[in-house]
């Protein structure tokens, strides 16, 4: 059973939503997801390609608004 | 760890100086669009792949130079210089990062005018844009402005010149006109092309072929010139019969492409026209001052971009193609992929819609894609 874990990183500028979202996803086991908000227009291009070069899985994005929100799987 | 402005780093460049960047941003926005110079040098690592530390590039880098942090913005520059001068390593960011790269504009003078005055010429280095200041007499005309306009008032003020005219060429697709903006800024008068302008929604002067603008007392005359095919309505200047002013019909090593404003192939012939009828009746020894330059090595030692009329017939691949089929095939056929977001920039240069200045910047960003080679 793999659970979902939420990262609020609104208002914070490159890096630190890829700096927190590392952080966070340290801990988390192979196939759980960690749900990220962001509001920096950069973190959408960067979370994309972390996720990509970290093995983990971007199984979702959606935008509201000025709120982007990402679902990413730990590979 | 030093910071470094890109005013600075625009000398480099212009100088050919050594320059080791480390672009901390991700592969494709690098891939993309970056800061080019005969002697810069990259290494591409994102800045996510160094948090654990750069022992894992380090055999990479300079040991004798010092490091150029780049990143968009600068958060990530600061952070990565930081874990750099951990490892040993001098290291500097680029203040701003490559929003101010894009938006820094390097003033070079063109030459003396012989009724007095001086010619300027303003090279945006990270976006290939050029634009230029005409100033005799205390007063002082500017064409093609970027949106920074800043940049250009503050420089007509350092000359004691009031701005008194502002001309864009034609209805800019790859940026945002500053045109508009420095004209209400400074009374000044904005000229436009009609043709290109009929749905602006704010009050201009058309620009006229063979009605005159003069700058100073001397008398500057800057002579509109049709010349459609970029956009149905661009506009040449010959400005004191010794400069011509082509706008976005002709660079130096390339010329413009016709699709930005409409059909590709309805504006061809105008192109044509305009390239291999219009010009060569001109004199071959105007400078040409084009709006863009497309490739570092256009940048003559100074840092300008211009060539003589006569020496681009002779070298323009663009300028020598006879035969009229094969011209309409590598000004419609081949094109390169449009400007980021050219719609919503020709609907802002327009006045139809109004973003703010982070909008207008995220409108700009990657390199500028007007001609054709």
């Amino acid at each position: 059973m793999s659970t979902t874990t939420f990262l609020d990183a609104k208002g914070l500028a490159c890096p630190m939503p890829i700096v927190r979202a590392r952080k966070v996803m340290k801990e988390l086991q192979t196939g759980d997801i960690l749900e990220i908000h962001t509001t920096d227009k950069g973190s959408v291009a960067d979370l994309t390609a972390w996720a990509a070069s970290g093995g983990h899985d971007l199984k979702e994005k959606q935008q509201e608004a000025n709120v982007f929100k990402f679902w990413i799987q730990k590979g | 760890m030093r910071i470094a402005t890109a005013s600075e780093i625009a000398k480099k460049v212009i100088q050919k100086e050594p320059l080791f960047i480390l672009d901390v941003r991700n592969e494709e926005t690098f891939q993309d669009w970056k800061i080019e110079g005969e002697q810069v040098v990259h290494l591409n690592v994102p800045y996510f792949e160094l948090l654990d530390g750069a022992g894992a590039i380090v055999d990479q880098l300079p040991k004798d130079q010092e490091i150029m942090v780049v990143c968009a913005k600068e958060g990530s520059s600061i952070m990565v210089a930081e874990i750099l001068e951990e490892e040993g390593c001098s290291a500097a960011y680029l203040q701003g990062g490559m929003k101010a790269w894009s938006e820094y504009l390097e003033p070079v003078k063109i030459g003396d005018l012989k009724s007095g005055g001086e010619l300027y010429q303003f090279v945006r280095l990270g976006k290939g844009c050029l634009s230029y200041m005409i100033v005799s007499g205390g007063e002082a005309a500017v064409v093609d402005a970027v949106r920074m306009t800043g940049v250009f008032t503050v420089f007509a003020d350092g000359l004691d010149a009031k701005i008194i005219h502002v001309l864009d060429t034609h209805l800019h697709a790859d940026h945002i006109s500053g045109g508009r903006k420095l004209a209400e800024s400074t009374g000044a008068t904005y000229w436009l092309p009609q043709k290109d302008a009929e749905e602006v929604t704010f009050d201009f002067a058309s620009l006229e072929e063979g009605a005159s603008i003069t700058v100073g007392s001397t008398k500057i005359e800057i002579q509109p010139l049709y010349s459609p095919g970029h956009t149905i309505g661009s506009t040449s200047f010959i400005v004191d019969d010794s400069y011509l002013l082509t706008g976005d019909i002709l660079f130096i090593d390339s010329i413009g492409r016709p699709d930005l404003a409409g059909l590709a192939e309805d504006w061809v012939g105008d192109l044509r026209e305009s390239l291999y009828n219009r010009y060569p009746q001109l004199s071959e020894d105007l400078t040409v001052l084009p709006a863009h330059f497309m490739m570092i090595k256009e940048l003559n030692e100074n840092g300008s971009v211009s060539e003589k009329l006569g020496a681009l017939y002779k070298q323009n691949h663009g300028l020598k193609i006879d035969n009229e089929d094969e011209f309409r095939e590598l000004v419609t056929g081949n094109l390169p992929p449009q400007p980021n977001a050219y719609q919503e920039i020709r609907q802002t240069n327009m006045g139809k819609i109004q973003p703010d200045e982070e909008m207008q910047r995220e409108m700009e960003i990657g390199p500028n894609r007007c001609a054709v080679r």
